[in-house]
């Protein structure tokens, strides 16, 4: 099973366009997400979203994260969605969900079942509800504990930030 | 100069002193004592308040839903710990605060209809003005607030560590809760966070009844 679904990523990389958005990798511990945060220059910003197939409201606020990082893809920014699909539904939901919704942000799913423990990390007063927006500029954090309902709100939400830790967002393509 | 502009102001200071204090109480913590409250069962239709559970040795109380599919994989737990620990003194209580308006599936029919068909052995209440919760300060569903028999807060979170298979839980946080309650220790630990779906606050219904 195990290599089948390898074989199957192998395939979705080797293929061109429009399937390549369908890669993920998967975290088994949350340290390996405190890592990936820390591996980014001190100049990238990181715009982190927490969300799941099965939440609605997430799922209604991905096509914004999605134009996000297609505006400012020329930009000193990533988009990170980590998802937080169960790992024993990844053939029968989580893979499927992302065939049809052509995601272009880095996805990562989060397996690390261990939640009363990294929940905390994340933001010690975050009650563990989705989604969860998270921007990162070095030492610099700004939350959101609510989805956004347009575009507008979340393109507004980045561009306070930046602004307030003195790295004002660059123009973004339209 | 600026004590001059200052009395002109204390009116203003005031009103908005009353409308910030009409603003709901803080929300409840570990050790506080809950204060009675009264709901619907859907199940029959019959108003349930806290003080019913004077003779328990202790209250589950769960806030859970239809809609999210987190409180759904918990639903055949809590049937189990009610069966377990209910005769030990322990009943659950399961209210939905979901807003019907903001989420129709978790209307009352749907509610009865599910309990009915689920067997629930515990009431299913309806806090469909999101009251109880703003009181409680529940976050998310599932989330659970255990109380002892003085109706104390003694344990606020999660049921266990592992929503996608209850075989493999490896920390019983509300059980071990309970536990240690019936032995008459203080639980440890006293809160567990985890992944749920938010308690929507349905703003238009708050504001509506507020103004009345």
């Amino acid at each position: 099973m195990r290599t089948l679904y390898t074989l199957t990523l192998l395939s979705l990389w080797l293929l061109p366009g429009a399937l390549s958005a369908q890669v993920f990798k998967i975290y088994d511990n949350f340290s390996q997400l405190e890592e990936r945060i820390a591996q980014a220059p001190g100049s990238t910003l990181l715009v982190i979203n927490f969300w799941a197939t099965y939440c609605k409201p997430c799922r209604e606020e991905l096509p914004y994260f999605n134009a996000l990082h297609e505006k400012y893809a020329n930009s000193d920014f990533r988009v990170i969605l980590v998802s937080l699909d169960f790992k024993s539904e990844l053939e029968k939901k989580f893979i499927p969900f992302l065939r049809d919704a052509a995601l272009r942000p880095e996805i990562i799913l989060l397996a690390d079942r261990y939640q009363d423990e990294w929940i905390p990390r994340v933001k010690p007063d975050w009650p563990g509800t989705l989604p969860l927006t998270m921007l990162v500029l070095g030492n610099n954090r700004a939350f959101r504990e609510e989805e956004f309902q347009n575009f507008g709100e979340l393109e507004q939400f980045v561009k306070d930030f930046c602004e307030k830790v003195g790295q004002p967002l660059p123009e973004g393509s339209n | 100069m600026k004590l001059k502009s200052l009395p002109p102001l204390l009116p203003l200071m005031g009103a908005a002193f009353l409308c910030f204090s009409r603003i709901e109480a803080p929300t409840y913590t570990i050790s506080d004592t809950v204060e009675d409250f009264q709901l619907v069962n859907v199940v029959n239709g019959q108003t349930v308040s806290l003080s019913d559970y004077a003779n328990a040795r202790g209250v589950v109380i769960v806030f859970t839903c239809l809609h999210c599919p987190y409180a759904q994989l918990y639903d055949d737990r809590l049937i189990q710990l009610h069966k377990e620990y209910a005769p030990q003194g322990f009943p659950v209580l399961a209210i939905n605060p979901t807003s019907p308006r903001l989420f129709p599936e978790d209307s009352f029919e749907n509610m009865r209809e599910h309990a009915r068909r689920k067997k629930y052995p515990f009431p299913y209440l309806q806090d469909d003005t999101q009251k109880i919760a703003l009181r409680f300060g529940a976050k998310r569903t599932p989330h659970v607030f255990l109380l002892d028999k003085n109706r104390v807060v003694r344990y606020i979170g999660s049921i266990d560590d592992n929503p996608e298979n209850a075989r493999a839980v490896s920390k019983h946080f509300l059980r071990d809760a309970i536990q240690a309650l019936l032995r008459g220790e203080r639980p440890y630990p006293e809160t567990a966070q985890a992944i749920g779906c938010p308690i929507r606050i349905d703003k238009q219904l708050q504001d509506s009844t507020k103004r009345r």
